[in-house]
């Protein structure tokens, strides 16, 4: 069941309606989740990829709003131990604070942040936290769930669980934190995780992501401005900027074959290690990308990377909005450059 | 990026987007005042409040100009006379400029109290800039226009739009030489808890260590010592032969020393937090000296939370005036205040019968509510660079 | 670029002496408790650290959080006083001194040629002056120019970090992260230094203005002949922009050599870790990666010996007793390991 489908989010719209004008945080994105698989999800900040996320958990905050599109989540019951039936929901239909949203999420969709100090609340332990959650959702009394909790943060691989049930956030260091977090849902949003941790602990987390996702075939969806992660946990890439997916491919055509100018951009601009040691002790400049994200107020007519696109085309870049491209199987682009490359050019 | 910083961002952005296009340079060149003032005018109960505020004190300073009547002059003949009623249509129908009636005075036959009967053949228009009791604005300019009434005479049947007290003294004019006392009182207040609560909290916060637990422990007890009785206790200690002036800066005093804690804590914590800025560490880099780092990076960096902090405390001064010489501690009669008019209504009998005289009440309320607003909204653009 | 490499062992004196030599540097913050402030302890956040920069060259700091890099920055400047040590910095002016003695206008003199860039573009500019103010703030305040010869300085620093001349009337609030990184350089670079400590200078910047920055500091470094100390905790960062690397560990410094030597055979067990940690933008999976157990000692309560001892893979009896001396094993490659001789450790190119 490894490319079972559990989440399709299609032509997704969520805006922010400010009294200065309307952002299009997310403008028509289309991702799929599929079980034990992790999508990655690349783009400088400010591009929509955590509004994406928020908006699969349906936690947009206020005063944004998903405006169009669907996201269907097919929730999988387990009867017995071999026998499971298939429940298709339709996320966008249900109310961000109704019951069934709340039963979904934080149980079968959770959620990681980047500052895990701020997903906890400070004045209580750990364990009564994992509890709640616990109680929550399934039929328990208080110390099945205490049990339950010490049983996820042993698998979590934090030394002496039945100590640290009892411990306050604060006591924890930023990579136990991230630890204590991490239940077994089927979908696991992990919304920059690591950024805020030092390499030697990110690569633990990482690790542990990895070692959770096989052992319960769970799908990850890996926010993060850090190709260099992506590269380690993904499978499939989906690369946004200003709302959109430029770029959707599996990661290792993303790295040895990017094809949006935006994609090969931001990989050259970022330092490379082999890159590095070839050139023994040699400077180098690194190659940028020209100006900056634009305001997210503005809506440029055409392509929204035209104005930074070193292959910028005059009158097609910047006044026809490219349509999503399948350049091979599998891997698409919204890029005029392979118009006639398309195996199928599929409508906007 | 985290909900929290996203939404930081928004917010960022929205200050910069309320400029409108092609005033971008404008704004980029926007000093923290101005930015404080873009960021306040949003705010529309606080403008309203400011006005508000602004009319008090206007009327407050300008106390001789805008009263009808001198506050002191007993109108024997009009004793807890009823606020008069103001009319634009005669008894036949006919429309006029804002006018009163002359009344009849009687007496009720059971009760032996005063009956006021409009007697509708005189009328006496309302002027603006009419001539009246003779005065001398802040004890210097001689002059007896007022800002509206009937004008003057004895003939003339006299304004009193919110009626007199038990001995005939117009409420109205009252309540206006009383704002001049019950708002000074508190301004006067804030600015001795200024002085304190900069130079205590900044010496705490600036030297830190012994001499900051030891001014910390004292805010804390300060602090826990119940309001009242203790301003009570002060209050009762003034020597009852001082003159009015005196004891009116020994109340502002006693309302001072409670006030001080909060600021000087405001001030610690400021001082503190900015120690550990980065720009404060730059600036010291650059070579910039102790005095220069705090008066230029530092005290602009928390002046609008000060500012903030005492718009907030005045509304406490206001209400502590009020009490201690409603209880008969703090300032008394002849002096006039807020406070003091209320003495008047200690009696239950007069305030069921003479109702009017409590129009002090409402006055304090709606001065301490406008305070609260103008704070609320001081606060929210105190600090232009966080949102 | 490339650079003899001169160290401060007593074999090889060179006649040009490195720009900054740190010696046994410390920087111990005590823990105080209770109503008279009593010292209960101290966290040792610089615990002995050596190292030298050479003129023109670009020295990368490196390691995890607390490791005790920034604070090492910080007490090259006497931003912070140290505990301890020898700063010795060779000033164009008052010649070769030691920073950690100076006071005042001797400090004030020295901060002409040693300045500092902050890792946070916001929090490092007054939001309440201009950038005129900003970046004249240290030529007014050291007395180098004024009016309009400074408004002139002014208007040249800015040009030359790429903004325009124009913008000096502008507040912070009108830049955006880059830009804002771009005055924080101007204004560190207005009174001509010599030596730029760059505290994380690109770590809360996006990819591609990243990349900018960097490139800034690069062509500034060509042009103005600058040495930088960079500390950074990202080591693809670290290596693109360094000649030579020093690698820190719970306020001690356990490894410093070229970043080439550093990068392909390291000699510490902490660095071979660190390494094989950096995510690398490239999908080919890796058939060893080394994974450190643990959570890194706490500076207050390190532990006996080599402070890296109980995450070590390599541990024997004498690391747990016995602190190990920082010696140079090979010209210009310093190691804190009592197996440095005998450990064939893994580089980055091994890990790939």
């Amino acid at each position: 069941m490894s490319d079972q489908v559990l989440a399709e989010i299609k032509n997704l719209h969520t805006y922010f309606y400010l009294a200065e004008g309307v952002v299009r945080a997310v403008d028509g994105v289309d991702l799929t989740i599929k079980a034990g698989r992790t999508l990655g999800i690349v783009g400088e900040s400010g591009c929509g990829k955590s509004i994406t996320a928020l908006s699969l958990m349906q936690l947009v905050p206020s005063p944004g709003k998903i405006e169009e599109g669907e996201i269907t989540y097919y929730q999988t019951i387990h009867q017995t131990e071999s026998a499971s039936t298939s429940n298709v929901i339709e996320i966008t239909k249900l109310k961000p604070n109704s019951r069934e949203m709340r039963a979904i999420r934080g149980n079968q969709i959770s959620m990681v942040f980047q500052e895990p100090m701020a997903a906890m609340l400070p004045v209580r332990t750990v364990g009564a936290q994992i509890m709640e959650a616990i109680m929550l959702h399934q039929q328990v009394n208080k110390v099945e769930a205490r049990e339950r909790a010490i049983d996820i943060l042993a698998r979590a691989k934090l030394p002496n669980a039945d100590r640290i049930v009892d411990t306050y956030p604060f006591q924890l260091s930023g990579g136990m934190r991230q630890r204590a977090l991490s239940c077994n849902p089927d979908i696991l949003i992990a919304d920059e995780p690591t950024t805020a941790l030092d390499v030697t602990t990110e690569a633990q987390i990482l690790d542990l992501m990895r070692e959770l996702q096989r052992e319960y075939n769970m799908a990850i969806m890996y926010i993060t401005h850090n190709l260099g992660v992506i590269a380690e946990m993904a499978q499939e890439v989906a690369v946004m900027y200003m709302g959109k997916v430029v770029e959707q491919t599996d990661v290792a055509s993303i790295f040895r074959n990017p094809l949006h100018p935006y994609t090969q951009a931001l990989l050259r601009s970022i330092p490379q290690l082999d890159d590095v040691m070839a050139r023994a002790g040699q400077k180098k400049r690194l190659e940028t990308i020209k100006g900056m994200v634009p305001d997210p107020y503005s809506v440029l007519p055409g392509c929204s990377f035209h104005p930074r696109c070193p292959q910028f085309m005059e009158g097609v870049c910047n006044e026809v909005e490219p349509a999503v491209i399948e350049v091979e199987p599998g891997h698409i682009v919204r890029c005029h450059l392979y118009a006639s490359r398309s195996t199928k050019a599929r409508a906007n | 990026m985290s909900k929290k910083t996203l939404q930081k961002k928004q917010l960022g952005r929205k200050t910069r987007r309320q400029i409108p296009e092609g005033q971008e340079e404008e704004f980029y060149r926007a000093g923290q005042w101005q930015l404080v003032w873009w960021k306040f005018r949003r705010h529309k109960l606080a403008q309203m409040a400011m006005v508000v505020l602004g009319i008090l004190y206007f009327i407050a300073i300008f106390a001789e100009f805008a009263s009808p009547h001198d506050p002191l002059r007993r109108y024997k003949q009009y004793l807890s006379f009823p606020p008069t009623a103001i009319h634009i249509r005669d008894a036949q129908g006919r429309f006029h400029t804002p006018f009163i009636y002359g009344m009849k005075m009687g007496r009720d036959p059971v009760t032996f109290r005063p009956t006021y009967e409009e007697n509708t053949s005189i009328i006496y228009p309302i002027g603006l800039f009419v001539r009246g009791d003779p005065y001398k604005l802040w004890g210097l300019i001689p002059s007896d226009i007022h800002l509206f009434g009937v004008g003057g005479g004895d003939e003339v049947m006299p304004l009193f739009l919110m009626g007199t007290d038990t001995i005939g003294r117009d409420v109205l004019s009252r309540i206006f030489y009383g704002a001049r006392i019950s708002l000074s009182v508190g301004l006067i207040g804030i600015a001795i808890s200024f002085v304190l609560g900069l130079l205590l909290g900044g010496i705490s916060g600036f030297f830190g260590g012994v001499v900051d637990e030891i001014i910390q422990r004292v805010i804390e007890v300060i602090t826990t010592l119940p309001t009242i009785p203790l301003f009570m206790a002060l209050a009762a200690a003034l020597p009852r032969e001082w003159p009015q002036l005196r004891i009116y800066f020994a109340t502002t005093l006693i309302l001072s020393i409670l006030g001080w804690t909060g600021l000087a804590r405001t001030v610690r914590g400021r001082l503190l937090s900015m120690r550990e800025e980065d720009f404060v560490l730059a600036a010291k880099l650059d070579g910039e000296s102790e005095a220069a780092i705090i008066a230029r990076y530092m005290i602009p960096g928390f002046l609008s939370y000060i500012i903030v902090s005492l718009t907030g405390s005045l509304p406490g001064m206001i209400l502590g005036e009020t009490s201690l010489s409603f209880l008969g501690i703090g300032l008394n009669p002849p002096t006039i205040s807020w406070g003091v008019m209320l003495q008047d209504a200690q009696d239950i009998m007069n305030v069921a019968h003479y109702p009017w005289i409590l129009w002090p009440v409402p006055v304090v309320v709606l001065a301490v509510l406008m305070f609260n607003f103008l704070g609320d909204g001081l606060r929210d653009a105190a600090d232009p660079y966080v949102s | 670029m490339t650079k003899q490499t001169n160290t401060h062992s007593a074999s090889q004196i060179q006649a040009q002496p490195p720009l900054l030599e740190v010696k046994a540097l410390k920087k111990y913050f005590p823990i105080q408790r209770g109503f008279f402030k009593r010292v209960v302890g101290h966290v040792k956040a610089v615990d002995g650290v050596d190292f030298y920069v050479n003129e023109g060259e670009t020295m990368g700091l490196v390691g995890e959080s607390g490791c005790g890099k920034t604070t090492t920055g910080r007490c090259i400047l006497k931003a912070i006083a140290p505990s301890s040590g020898e700063i010795w910095f060779q000033d164009p002016n008052l010649g070769r001194i030691d920073v950690s003695t100076l006071e005042h206008e001797q400090l004030i003199h020295v901060r002409r040629n040693m300045r500092m860039i902050f890792q946070d573009p916001y929090a490092s500019l007054n939001p309440r002056m201009t950038l005129l103010e900003i970046v004249g703030a240290p030529l007014r305040a050291m007395n180098l120019a004024s009016g309009k010869e400074l408004e002139d300085r002014v208007a040249e620093m800015l040009r030359r970090v790429g903004l325009r001349p124009e913008y000096m009337r502008r507040y912070p609030h009108a830049f955006s992260g880059g830009q804002r990184q771009r005055i924080g350089l101007a204004r560190a670079l207005a009174p001509q230094p010599k030596f730029l400590v760059c505290d994380e200078p690109v770590s809360a910047l996006d990819v591609s203005v990243q990349a900018q920055i960097l490139n800034l500091l690069q062509e500034l470094q060509e042009e103005m002949g600058l040495t930088y100390l960079f500390v950074a905790h990202d080591l693809s960062v670290v290596a693109h922009i360094s000649e030579r690397v020093a690698v820190m560990y719970v306020g001690k410094m356990v490894e410093m050599a070229t970043t080439h030597e550093l990068f392909m055979t390291p000699k510490h067990p902490y660095t071979e870790a660190l390494m094989s940690a950096i995510p690398r933008p490239d999908p080919t999976p890796r058939d060893k990666r080394i994974l450190l157990t643990g959570e890194v000692a706490n500076p207050a309560k390190p532990p006996s010996g080599c402070y890296f001892h109980p995450r070590c893979t390599y541990v024997k009896d004498i690391c747990k007793t016995e602190e190990p001396a920082f010696d140079e094993i090979s010209p210009g490659h310093f190691v804190k390991c009592h197996r440095a001789a005998e450990l064939n450790l893994s580089g980055v190119m091994n890990l790939a």
